[in-house]
């Protein structure tokens, strides 16, 4: 590239193509997460048509209020990621860097909740760990937990993603290596990414803990 | 097209070329850095594209040795060269390594990285970094494989099936599974980089009514790469889950559901056999075009094929299940559903045709691999409409007729259109002739040597031979020892081009810009193209396929 312009990378002749660009990649790879975890919720769905009445029995020993907590802290740390986006597209870094650090602290504080949740689910004997007395009601509660360890901590594999680089972001932007408002794409793709997440922990709550 | 194009192609068999060096090549993305860090930390899709072409290379002749062993042990009717667990594990890592690490990644990986950016007018892919990533996972991916060999293989098959894979296989189940869901994350990757170049990255006036049909196919390709492929990871975390820990998903013993897993897998993998074909439909739509030096017959229809055929895809999956006690109802809508992929096939056959009469054609070798394409893809597509039928699928279902039948399909299509592509984009990729005499004889031998090798396998599974078997009755040789005979010829086919393509990097003549006087945005640039693909971006002002159409009176 001859013209100074340094927000351009290699490929693309102007900002808005690379902007496009970045904005699509993200949707595109959301969409192939959607339908990572589609597999899971389709898998739930044949079980719970195949075993209704013992699933929701199931369903009723989670412990529905620790996940209702952890939902709203979600959402609201969805909320700072999308207030902390538009400050950056304001140029406010000092701002936009406190939102992001705000989210991934709510997003430990998701984790750490969840943690409980499982030592929880240990004690009454309703995890599945191998050479652990279990107490199952029936085989279909064995299975039911199986899948909601698996779904839970694959959705924490990705929120932990997710608050290394809120972290990331939120470090680089106080430094200033990502310049606001003009490189705010990055903050805007890490947030549409935090919000997938977000919305998958909304469906796998009431699939999970309110089968009724 | 304003370059000098050598119409007497024949003169490049002769060597004597030999090592002038053109301006082109002085100025080529292959003299860009001699080193070999150079290579393996490039991010030109260029680069990329050939480190594909060489891995997919090297795993193909891993696949082809496994079938070698397969076609070997079965010339007797007993099992004498290998054990039942040896056969078993060769055809699974046959079928494992020909999917995952040559066919799926076999045309978009190679042509679609090299060629997408020069065909839509741009400088490179929109992710180069991305683009260099997904072959890293490739090779790591390539390695679980080569440790799968060393540690003694898998005998589950390529399709998993649970409770085989779960409960009773001895195989190295896990790091077969770990392999292909390593390989996956390079699938959705790649499939990801060419959705966001074709959307953002077209050059001034190349509208989507103008992109090449290569270009299209490989964009319907990859939207199934990207929204299938990670149904698939899931399923091979789950079945890997369940033999690790018991997770009881697919084990009935707990409320698990075994069909369950077919239903998840063939998601994946129905649509997966459109990742193998549509790239090389738009191959072989390049080549017919070129071969015949005239417009495509019905562009837009093409292209509507390519995306109703990934669309349909999506929704077949049932067929691979019809005797295993899924609903009669789910096997009559799937039934209908895959006899409507028909549809859309027949219209690229049928225009492919229209698209030759009264054409200008060239016996060069792209277009006698294009021919062969044709033909096969016809017979594979039609004894696929017999399989979608229920009846018919009861009575061959797990038969060497579903072998012969994908064969034709996967082998006798996508390969035959890999060769095709590798001898039509040849002279560009290395930017020297290659023997065109010997590209032709090896277009035949791979034709009589593919229908040799599968043809009798209609036979055989008609008459009652089951896949997967390596003891049968002995009344099976005789059609058993013509099929092994012909894969001896189809290695001959497979071994040749390694010989005179190799030859031609030194010996060949210097290809002109078009040495086939087709019209594409990569042939106006150099053979082999520079660093940065186009001096100045190209500007599109014509349709695609803009070849010249004689009218009547200009002959008479």
């Amino acid at each position: 590239m001859s013209d100074a312009r340094p927000s351009v990378a290699e490929p693309f002749t102007d900002p808005l193509q690379q902007h496009r660009a970045a904005m699509m990649g993200m949707y595109v790879f959301l969409g192939s997460e959607i339908m990572l975890f589609g597999g899971l919720f389709c898998v739930a769905a044949a079980v719970r048509l195949a075993h209704a009445p013992e699933i929701v029995r199931a369903s009723h020993a989670l412990h529905s209020g620790i996940g209702g907590i952890n939902t709203a802290i979600l959402l609201t740390s969805s909320l700072f990621v999308a207030l902390g986006v538009e400050s950056a597209k304001e140029g406010r870094a000092k701002i936009a860097s406190g939102w992001l650090g705000g989210a991934a602290a709510l997003g430990l504080v998701f984790l750490v909740i969840k943690a409980y949740e499982y030592w929880m689910d240990f004690t009454e004997g309703l995890l599945p760990v191998e050479g652990v007395h279990s107490r199952y009601v029936d085989d279909v509660q064995h299975l039911f937990m199986n899948l909601y360890l698996i779904a839970t901590s694959l959705h924490a594999v990705h929120l932990s993603i997710g608050i290394v680089l809120l972290i990331a972001l939120s470090f680089r932007v106080t430094l200033g290596s990502i310049k606001l408002p003009e490189r705010a794409i990055v903050l805007v793709t890490v947030g549409l990414y935090w919000h997938l997440v977000d919305v998958i922990w909304v469906f796998l709550y009431p699939v999970f803990y309110l089968a009724r | 097209m304003t370059d000098v194009a050598d119409p007497k192609l024949e003169e490049a068999n002769v060597g004597g070329g030999g090592s002038t060096e053109t301006t082109a090549q002085r100025i080529s993305y292959l003299r860009a850095g001699h080193s070999l860090k150079s290579w393996l930390l490039t991010t030109d899709h260029k680069r990329i594209g050939v480190l594909y072409t060489l891995s997919i290379t090297f795993f193909f002749f891993i696949g082809a040795a496994a079938a070698a062993l397969i076609r070997l042990d079965l010339l007797t009717p007993a099992g004498d060269l290998l054990t039942n667990e040896g056969y078993n594990r060769a055809f699974t890592i046959h079928g494992v390594v020909m999917v995952w690490f040559f066919l799926i990644p076999s045309i978009p990986n190679t042509f679609g990285n090299f060629l997408i950016p020069l065909m839509i007018g741009a400088k490179d892919l929109a992710f180069p970094k991305l683009n260099l990533l997904s072959w890293y996972i490739y090779m790591l991916a390539g390695l679980f494989t080569l440790f799968i060999l060393i540690a003694g293989g898998v005998d589950t098959g390529w399709t998993f099936y649970t409770p085989l894979s779960t409960m009773y296989a001895n195989g190295n189940v896990i790091l077969a599974a770990t392999a292909v869901f390593i390989v996956g994350f390079s699938s959705i990757l790649t499939g990801l980089n060419f959705i966001v170049t074709v959307h953002t990255l077209r050059c001034p006036g190349m509208t989507w009514g103008r992109l090449p049909l290569f270009v299209w196919s490989i964009y319907a390709t990859s939207l199934i790469l990207v929204l299938a492929t990670p149904v698939l990871s899931i399923t091979l975390v789950l079945i890997s889950l369940e033999r690790l820990f018991g997770l009881g998903i697919f084990t009935p013993a707990i409320g698990g559901d075994p069909l369950l897993f077919q239903h998840l897998f063939w998601f994946y993998s129905h649509p997966a056999v459109y990742i193998m074909i549509l790239p090389a439909l738009g191959v072989v739509s390049e080549l017919v075009a070129a071969g015949a030096h005239k417009p495509i017959f019905g562009y837009q229809f093409v292209v509507g094929s390519s995306i109703a055929i990934a669309a349909l895809g999506f929704f077949v999956w049932g067929h691979h299940m019809f005797v295993s006690g899924q609903s009669l109802y789910a096997s009559a809508a799937f039934s209908f559903l895959s006899i409507a992929v028909a549809i859309p096939s027949g219209v690229k056959v049928y225009n492919w045709t229209a698209t030759l009469f009264k054409g200008h054609i060239s016996l060069d070798p792209p277009f006698l691999f294009a021919m062969t394409f044709i033909g096969l893809f016809v017979f594979g597509g039609l004894t696929g409409l017999m399989l979608a039928m229920l009846a018919i699928d009861v009575h061959v279902h797990d038969t060497y007729f579903v072998i012969a039948h994908f064969h034709y399909i996967m082998v006798g299509g996508t390969i035959s259109a890999f060769f095709g592509a590798l001898h039509y984009w040849w002279p560009k990729i290395v930017g020297r002739m290659y023997s065109l005499a010997w590209g032709r004889v090896t277009a035949i031998f791979f034709f009589i040597g593919f229908n040799l090798t599968f043809f009798p396998q209609f036979l055989l599974g008609y008459l009652g031979m089951p896949r997967r078997y390596h003891v049968y009755p002995p009344e099976f040789q005789v059609l058993n020892v013509v099929s092994t005979g012909g894969a001896a010829v189809l290695g001959i086919a497979y071994l040749m081009p390694l010989i005179y393509l190799i030859y031609s990097m030194r010996y060949g003549k210097p290809a002109p810009n078009d040495p086939w006087d087709a019209i594409g945005l990569e042939w106006t640039t150099p053979s082999p193209p520079p660093k940065h693909n186009f001096e100045t971006l190209p500007v599109v002002q014509r349709p695609p396929y803009d070849y010249e159409i004689e009218l009547r009176d200009e002959h008479v």
